[in-house]
This record gives C-alpha cells, sequence and structure tokens, in this order.
C-alpha cells in the first residue's frame, strides 16, 4: 500500500508530487496516458510563471515541473485512472489496464476539460474545420478565414496565434467586452488580422462534411446572420473534470469539487483536491501549483495523525 | 521515436492504397504534442497485431499535399485504408484501449 496517490500531472498534481515527495511519502502519480501534462501542454508562451522573465514554452514548463517531482522520488505513471472507491480508510484507484492500487491518502488533481458549445455540430464537425486545440491545428489554416470563439484570456491567446497561419481570424464573443486580461486584450486589438464581433452567439456550424460557416445570433437585437469561414475554433472555456468522484464526493455550484475553507479537504476524509479541479475563478498555472502544495501538505497532516492514532 | 515508417506522395499509393493488408495511416507533425504521445501506441498496436495492420506515417509539414488531399485540419488524424478505400477514421489522442475499440472488425 501507498502512502500517497496523485491524480493528474498538470502543475497542481506534480507539484503535490514535489512536496510529498520531499515529505519522504513515496508519491505515485498517474498521468494521463496520452494527454499527461495538462492544459500548459497545448500552451506556445507562458509569460506569467515566476521566475522565467524571458518566458518559457508550456510543455516545456511541464517537463520541468516534472523532472522536480522525479528529483526528489515521485514516481510518474502513465496510466489513465478508470475507477476510485474512496469508501473506507483505503483507498483504491483502479487503472485502465485493471490495477488496482491502494493508499492512505489521495490528491485529486485532474484539472478542466475544454468546454464545448453544446450544438450537436461540433462533435460532427471536429477534426473537420472544428477545433479546440490551436497550437495542434492551427498549422491547417494557412492563409484561411478562421474564427475563435470565446472571450477570455485563451480565445486571445489562440486568436494571436492563429494570425501566424490565418489571413483573417474573427473573434466571435456573446458580450460586448472581455474577460481577457488587459495585455491579452490589447495584443488582440493592435492585431490587424483579428476582427471582433461583438454580441453574437453562435447556433449552428455549417458543412456537410467540413466547417464552411457558423449561424450567429446577435444577442441583443436578435438578429441573426451567416459567416463563411474555412475554421472554427472554441474556446469558451472549461469544465472542472470530475466524472470519476461523481457521487463520492461533494461538489459546488460551480460544479468543481468543495474543499474546506483554504484547505484541499474534500468531503471524504483522506481525499485532498487541487488544481482547476477545485477552481472556479483563478485557474492559472501559478495558483493550482500553490493549490497542490496545499493538497500534499494537508495529506501529509492527515497522514501524521493517522500514524499518531 | 516511432518504428512506424514514413510514407510520402511517391510511395502511398503502393504502400497503402494497393497494400493486401488493412493500413491505418498516422498523419502527424514534430510541432505536435499530442501525436509524440500516440505513436509508441501505435507502434505496440502495430507490433501486438502483427499481420492484421500495418501503420505507417505522414509527417504533413513534408507531405502538404497529402495532408491536403485527405482533408486533414486537426492532427493527430489516424485513418484506415482496406482494400485502398478509407473505412475508419480517428482523430486526436486516445488511450490505446479507445483506438483497439475503434479499429474493432479490423484487428
Amino acid at each position: 500500500m501507498h502512502q500517497i496517490i496523485i491524480i493528474g500531472s498538470g502543475p497542481a498534481g506534480l507539484t503535490a508530487g514535489i512536496y510529498a515527495a520531499r515529505a519522504g511519502l513515496e508519491p505515485v502519480l498517474f498521468a494521463s496516458s496520452v494527454e499527461p501534462g495538462g492544459e500548459l501542454m497545448n500552451t506556445t508562451d507562458v509569460e506569467n510563471f515566476p521566475g522565467f522573465p524571458e518566458g518559457v514554452q508550456g510543455p516545456e514548463l511541464m517537463e520541468k515541473i516534472q523532472a522536480q517531482a522525479e528529483r526528489f522520488g515521485t514516481k510518474v505513471e502513465y496510466a489513465d485512472v478508470t475507477a476510485l472507491d474512496l469508501d473506507g480508510a483505503v483507498k483504491r484507484v483502479t487503472t485502465a489496464d485493471g490495477a488496482v492500487h491502494e493508499a492512505k491518502a489521495l490528491v485529486f488533481a485532474t484539472g478542466s476539460a475544454y468546454r464545448k458549445l453544446g450544438i450537436a455540430d461540433e462533435d460532427r464537425l471536429s477534426g473537420h474545420g472544428v477545433s479546440w486545440c490551436a497550437t495542434c491545428d492551427g498549422f491547417f489554416f494557412r492563409e484561411k478565414t478562421i474564427a475563435v470563439i470565446g472571450g477570455g484570456d485563451s480565445a486571445m491567446e489562440e486568436a494571436t496565434f492563429l494570425t501566424r497561419f490565418a489571413s483573417k481570424v474573427y473573434v466571435i464573443h456573446r458580450r460586448d467586452s472581455l474577460k481577457a486580461s488587459k495585455i491579452m486584450q490589447q495584443r488582440a486589438f493592435d492585431n490587424e488580422k483579428i476582427e471582433f464581433i461583438w454580441n453574437a452567439e453562435v447556433t449552428a456550424i455549417h458543412g456537410e462534411t467540413e466547417a464552411t460557416g457558423v449561424a450567429l445570433r446577435d444577442t441583443v437585437t436578435g438578429e441573426t446572420r451567416d459567416l463563411a469561414l474555412d475554421g472554427v475554433f472554441i474556446a469558451i472555456g472549461n469544465d472542472p473534470r470530475t466524472h470519476l468522484v461523481h457521487g463520492k464526493v461533494d461538489l459546488t455550484a460551480d460544479g468543481t469539487i468543495a474543499v474546506e475553507g483554504r484547505s484541499s479537504k474534500t468531503s471524504v476524509a483522506g481525499v485532498f483536491a487541487a488544481g482547476d479541479v477545485v477552481d472556479p475563478s483563478y485557474r492559472q498555472a501559478i495558483t493550482a501549483a500553490g493549490s497542490g502544495t496545499v493538497a500534499a501538505l494537508d495529506a501529509e497532516h492527515y497522514l501524521v495523525a493517522l500514524e499518531d492514532k | 521515436m516511432s518504428e512506424a515508417i514514413n510514407v510520402g506522395e511517391q510511395t502511398f499509393e503502393k504502400v497503402v492504397l494497393q497494400s493486401e493488408i488493412p493500413v491505418l495511416v498516422d498523419f502527424w507533425a514534430a510541432w505536435c504534442g499530442p501525436c509524440r504521445m500516440v505513436a509508441p501506441v501505435l507502434d505496440e498496436i502495430a507490433k501486438e497485431h502483427e499481420g492484421k495492420i500495418r501503420i505507417v506515417k505522414v509527417n504533413v509539414d513534408e507531405e502538404p499535399a497529402l495532408a491536403a488531399q485527405y482533408r486533414i485540419t486537426s492532427i493527430p488524424a489516424m485513418k484506415v485504408f482496406k482494400g485502398g478505400e478509407e473505412v475508419r477514421e480517428l482523430i486526436g489522442a486516445m488511450p490505446k484501449q479507445m483506438i483497439e475499440e475503434q479499429l474493432e472488425g479490423i484487428l
């Protein structure tokens, strides 16, 4: 039996790994078999992580954090967790190969997944002009006309990044102002290839076998119109990835895992949560890392208290 | 990185379309993180199902014409050809189990 198992290999999970390993807890960390490293793996320039005055590439940052966790003995396993048993003092984690791993404490740091628009066309045309990853797919839209849907930092980053390839990038946003940080907004406003379409909601994506455009509805006037496009990038936010713990730990109204005060304690003793999966508001690499620290320290205290019993 | 061979415009017809057994073509690029993750998974599948399926790669940077011809707009994209016809398409990196499920009836 392990002292502690960490699920998730983004900034939260790996930072929990650094702290737990340095506390001598010999953590085992399960990383996704196909998308380890979390959201930063699809990010190019990270300019706001302290300690990197010149900026750092997302994947490079994750590689460094993982190396730091492994240096102190965190064992990173690339296996998808398929089920959890959180009842009782021993927590059981089942991986895709059917193996069951036991631990006294569990840190849940599974992050979040791209939010979908919720219209039928997006799944149908996914990979055929509809994308959730600008850094992966931007290349295929050289000299094309595309749109980014969303108004947050990730939408601005994607739009700006995509101007490297596309001849024209529309940003379609439901409101008349952006949620994105000032610096990201300004960068997008200053970019000649980017044009904003305000107060517009995408109600359909057109195209038989590949995306050819979108149907827009003006959220103020109700007016509808079509916009011809070669590609659509969806960046309307993320939802916490909680499916493994549904019905097992309490969630908040936002859908994140509920934790006690400023701690990482969930409604189940011995189960701690960190990173985007508990955070409906900040969702930064650095806040996730801080949250991972909290979870490792809480778990450590919990394990010490168990020994004392 | 990967054991699968790269095919290009010159070799696609012979290696993929005229193959006796089904061929899974993995459209990839060096800058694509998810492609790097899926490559070893495909190698495993190729090894475990030797003789039933062949796995080859198309580097979209080097073969833009093939990428355009097969309307690739997202990678990794894996297309399965059988008797010269495209019979299956998988988009995005996914765990081995899911890839095998999608290849059911072929493996």
